[in-house]
């Protein structure tokens, strides 16, 4: 598989990240170097093989349904750019 | 040409929980923005989740209801999408090892009951509020609903009519609140309906091209949705023309919906396992415990309401739709034993009484113990029916039993022979010219001395009672 | 030798005894940093007032005898870990100026203990990087020699052991961001089971790889800190409920008669041949601890580096979408609608390592793709942590180089991401399958540069693992010696 200038945008677009084309271009030969790289997995026959998504086999890892204490509206806001009263506050969306 | 409606419901119910799914913060609702929030549900860098046990067992509850299979190993899994209120950039849902699948629900249509497959039933978290305000061209972020854990009930597409879904959606309505793990309230938000709508030529198998309706508040708007939906639809087929494949919100007040397009960009969630929750395995043990905790649902009761208690099924219909309502009519039953007669009380008086002071029969003033009481008494004659009125009331007002009302208030029924024929003599001496017309045979005059007599008595005399002891005064000499 | 170049025993002997204070030991870390901290640069932010602050409590608490196993120890903390009142920047544009409101569950049990916070170290930009050179605040420098990278992603914490501007420091490793720059800095870099150390406060780079673990001066200083960083946190889920024993009690033991496992497949061709003959001296060193040598397979080693150059940045892609400038981090000013708010300011706030890292993440699991990607490397990740148990099964220890090379240049991978990628082909195995690993000094090359070797062990034998590591280091002797900087 071979990823085109087109795809690093999409994926780019996908996370909300805007490049230019130069970038577009430097991006898609260094992530083709290291997909090729990657390709070295299709070697590997993994039919029928579980995925891991975690090291070790930990399950049903729950807390009791027990109220703990909130930070304050304040202190939820100190860190926001833009906030408004007791909300944070984003420009309108524009479709 | 003749067309057929498909539609398929996901609905989303919150769980009545105190706390979010991942963090401690309460889930109360109505408090001031952004108060109830942590570093967990403002996806703060570093925090974490943690599952909260409960709601996987409120999840269990609905999916044994709807006769769901239980997925044994269950995995959340990130849904990648950005949107203001979601502060992780991510939701965290399931995707395909969701808690349960393979389920339904009957619901009652025109022609008996009809079969409504459950597709899913997964667990995720809500997003938060947003606030929108158009004159400044700003939204305002409250995340205090942001982690309120939420079941997503996915029905196959099996709906034929816009009055089909409706049934449907009322009756997950009616499990979910019967469960008592969400209090389904459509106002708040607390259960909220997409709906997914096609048509196509009868007999045709392949499903049309759909579009996905949001905004639908109430039954009603679901129901005027659809209906709106489905006709825009057809006429759109009929002249030839695409159905757009679309998301499309329901505007209560222009009554009709409308496209909204998000731009270009196609949905791409990127789904991958949570890694920062580890796997659930409910084995059958813990399934086993939550289905011995589980209430008996809505539909059966009303079905054993009819043959245990042999009341009408309008009647067993009423006392089922609330769970304690239906609680209170059993305990009523189970001491007076008389079923029929304690369903008029129940759903006459208590009713309205309740109604009145929007109470709900898990508080109700007047005990079972009282309302069988009386209804006993009623029986054995000490109190008549309209007394019983009056009784009901002072119960309800004081909770007292019903003896100490009658006692305080003197309100026993006159059932003493010797006083009830001195009365009726009086009034036949009083009244020698109907007396004769009756013996001449004008026998509807018989209810005007039976009045009479009971005005005299104040209402207390035992009706049954008069009844005989007047026929014999009449006919005696 | 002067205060700040001693361990954390040799100093809380020395506290004990009344030798010294922790005034005393704070000053000297501070008078050190003040000498050589602009040539380094291991720190973004230095805490000297409330370190001072901090160390005065700790005296009162020396004279009432009150003495914590870190009692008036100055210890680093990598800055991607939450401290309430000082930013937590993640080496980030994105985060210049973010303070977090809680601290993470091991900034809290190290100030429990008695720790002194020294500063916060630098890292590559949210952990991704193998040289500490894609920090917005500027690359850390190796202080064996200034013109060489430290290493990365905790090159901040390593560097400033190495050049004793802490005692000891915190680290957190993904895919060897602890070993790797230990390793080429010449100190002790550790990295516990996944599941021991609570990640809570820790800012992601890849939930399911990274963990936290200490970087020292020597393995009883590793030991020590392990007693205090290990243990169940309610806060993280993916954190293990386990007793935890006292490591220290396990140092000192005999390790004859224990197998170390080489895999052959760690010593094939493109490392460095300095490397190899450090290493095959401390084989050596293993064996006159009567330790027994067998070669081993671990298959599927050469997948690593490809497994995780998937794995890493699909859920780093994730976990970096929560900065998107709403509720802390850079907004950027001239955004003038939502969709401009995201991506203006993840373009302004992200650099260029970390927008790469997210492309690729997002790619890898996007439509038509993710099975291809994320799905053949999250089957293949089974397979290189079966490998590791068959391994297990037989040997007690397995020893491998740490990196293929010792410290390289400044400058001379940064522009080439798959040979950054692969400076960490020794290390990932142990992220990928969970497992504990050390790095440990081993020898030096012929221009001064040091040369760590690698010992690996089953999960949760971080006991077993210290002590074969302090064995090795008592027998290796490695010469002790001091970068000038
Ligand atoms: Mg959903
Ligand atoms: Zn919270």
């Amino acid at each position: 598989m071979k990823l085109s200038a087109m795809d690093v945008e999409y994926a780019a677009g996908l996370a909300r990240l805007e490049i230019t084309d130069q970038e577009k271009e430097i991006f898609a030969r260094q992530l083709n170097e290291v997909l090729l790289y990657i390709g070295s997995l299709n070697e590997l026959d993994t039919q029928g093989v579980v995925p891991a998504a975690h090291p070790g086999g930990l399950t049903n890892v729950f807390r009791e349904d027990e109220v703990r204490e909130s930070l304050n509206t304040q202190e939820a806001l100190t860190n926001a750019p833009d906030t408004r009263g007791d909300f944070f506050r984003v420009p309108k969306i524009i479709d | 040409m003749d067309f057929e409606t498909v539609i398929g419901l996901e609905v989303h119910a919150q769980l009545l929980t105190c706390t979010k799914i991942f963090c401690g913060c309460s889930t109360a609702f109505g408090r001031p923005p952004n108060s109830l929030t942590c570093p967990v549900c403002l996806a703060l860098p570093g925090a974490l989740p943690v599952l909260n046990r409960k709601a996987v067992e409120f999840a269990m509850k609905m999916a044994l209801a709807t006769g769901c299979r239980i997925n044994e190993q269950n995995v959340f899994a990130r849904k990648n999408y950005f949107y203001p209120d979601l502060p992780k950039g991510y939701q965290i849902s399931q995707d395909t090892l969701p808690l349960a699948e393979g389920g339904h629900i009957l619901i009652e249509v025109q022609d008996g009951n009809t079969k409504i497959g459950i597709e899913r039933i997964h667990m995720e978290e809500d997003a938060g509020k947003l606030i929108h305000d158009e004159a400044n061209r700003a939204s305002y972020v409250d995340l205090n609903r942001a982690g309120v854990p939420l079941i997503e009930i996915v029905s196959k597409p099996d709906l034929r009519s816009p009055a089909a879904a409706v049934h449907y959606l009322k009756s997950l309505h009616e499990i979910l609140v019967y469960l008592e793990i969400c209090d389904g309230n459509m106002e708040e938000g607390s259960f909220r309906c997409d709906a997914n709508v096609s048509l196509r030529p009868r007999g045709q198998s392949t499903l049309g091209r759909r579009t996905e309706l949001k905004n639908l508040n109430s039954f009603r708007h679901v129901q005027r949705a659809l209906e709106y939906e489905v006709t825009r639809q057809r006429r759109l087929l009929e002249k030839g023309l695409e159905v757009e494949q679309e998301t499309r919100l329901w505007d209560e007040a222009q009554g009709m919906t409308m496209s909204m397009r998000s731009k270009g960009e196609a949905r791409d969630y990127r789904y991958f396992p949570e890694p920062d929750l580890v796997p659930v395995v409910i084995d059958e043990a813990w399934v086993a415990k939550v289905r011995a905790d589980l209430p008996e649902l809505p539909q059966a009761r009303r079905e054993r309401f009819v043959s245990a208690y042999g009341i009408p099924a309008y009647d067993a219909g009423v006392l089922t739709s609330d769970r304690r309502l239906a609680d209170y009519y059993e305990d009523v039953v189970r001491l007076c034993d008389r079923p029929k007669i304690a369903a008029n009380w129940v759903m006459g008086d208590v009713m309205r009484l309740l109604n009145e002071d929007r109470r709900g029969a898990h508080d109700c003033p007047v005990m079972p113990e009282s309302l069988a009481e009386m209804i006993l008494l009623i029986e054995e004659g000490v109190v008549s029916g309209k007394m019983a009125k009056e009784i009901i009331e002072q119960m309800y007002r004081t909770g007292r039993p019903p003896a100490q009302i009658i006692a305080e208030k003197g309100m026993v029924q006159i059932t003493d022979e010797g006083e009830l024929d001195a009365t009726i003599a009086a009034v036949l001496e009083a009244n020698p010219r109907q007396l004769a017309e009756y013996r001449g045979g004008r026998d509807k005059l018989f209810g005007y001395f039976v009045g009479q007599v009971m005005k005299l008595t104040g209402g207390k005399a035992n009706p049954k009672l008069v009844n005989d002891l007047l026929k014999k005064a009449l006919h005696h000499d | 030798m002067e205060l700040h170049s001693l361990t954390i025993h040799e100093l809380q002997d020395m506290i004990r005894a009344g030798g010294t204070t922790a005034t005393r030991i704070t000053e000297a870390v501070f008078q050190r940093i003040g000498a050589v901290e602009p040539k380094v640069h291991a720190y973004i932010r230095l805490m000297k007032e409330e370190a001072l602050a901090q160390a005065a409590l700790a005296d009162e608490d020396i004279k009432r005898g009150d003495i914590k196993p870190l009692t008036g120890i100055g210890v680093a903390l990598k800055d991607l870990l939450c401290t309430r009142g000082v930013p937590t920047t993640c080496g980030s544009r994105m985060l210049q100026n973010y303070i977090s409101p809680y601290d993470a569950t091991v900034v809290e049990k190290l100030a429990a203990a008695g720790a002194i916070f020294i500063g916060k170290t630098n890292t590559d930009e949210f952990a991704m990087g193998s040289s500490t050179e894609t920090s917005c605040f500027g690359p850390t420098r190796n202080p064996w020699d200034t013109d060489r990278i430290p290493g990365g992603s905790s090159g901040g914490s390593a560097a400033a052991v190495a050049a004793d501007e802490c005692i000891a420091a915190v680290g957190s490793d993904t895919g060897g961001s602890i070993r790797q720059p230990a390793s080429l800095c010449g100190v002790i870099g550790f990295k516990p089971t996944y599941g021991l150390v609570s990640r809570f406060g820790l800012v992601a780079f890849a939930s399911s790889l990274d963990q936290i673990g200490p970087l020292t001066k020597d393995v009883e200083d590793a030991a020590i800190m392990m007693n205090v960083l290990a243990g169940y946190d309610p806060r993280d889920a993916t954190c293990v409920a386990t007793q935890i024993p006292d490591y220290r009690k396990f140092l000192g033991r005999d390790i004859s008669g224990w197998l170390v496992g080489i895999p052959k497949e760690y010593f094939a061709e493109g490392t460095d041949r300095e490397v190899l003959d450090a290493v095959e001296k401390a084989v050596q060193s293993v064996e006159k601890c009567g330790a027994r040598i067998t070669e081993i397979s671990l298959p599927h080693t050469k997948y690593c580096v490809a497994v995780y150059c998937i794995i890493a940045p699909a859920e780093a892609s994730s976990n970096l979408a929560r900065m998107d400038g709403i509720r802390y981090g850079l907004r950027a000013k001239e955004a003038r609608d939502l969709a401009e708010v995201y991506t203006k300011s993840r373009t302004d706030g992200f650099g260029a390592e970390v927008k790469r890292r997210i492309i690729i993440g997002a790619y890898s699991l996007s439509a038509g793709y993710r099975d291809a990607y994320y799905g053949k490397a999250s089957q293949v990740r089974t397979l290189i942590s079966r490998d590791f148990d068959e391994a297990f099964r037989e040997c007690d220890i397995i020893l491998t180089p740490t990196t293929p090379t010792p410290a390289f240049k400044i400058g001379e991978k940064v522009e080439n991401p798959l040979q950054m990628y692969l400076s960490d082909m020794f290390t990932i195995s142990a992220n990928l399958s969970g497992i504990p690993a050390i790095s440990i000094p081993c020898g030096y090359t012929h221009a001064g540069l040091p040369v760590g070797v690698q010992f690996l062990a089953g999960r949760f034998e971080e006991a077993r693992l210290l002590q074969f590591a302090a064995a090795f280091e008592k027998s290796a002797a490695v010469e002790k010696r001091r970068p000038v900087v």
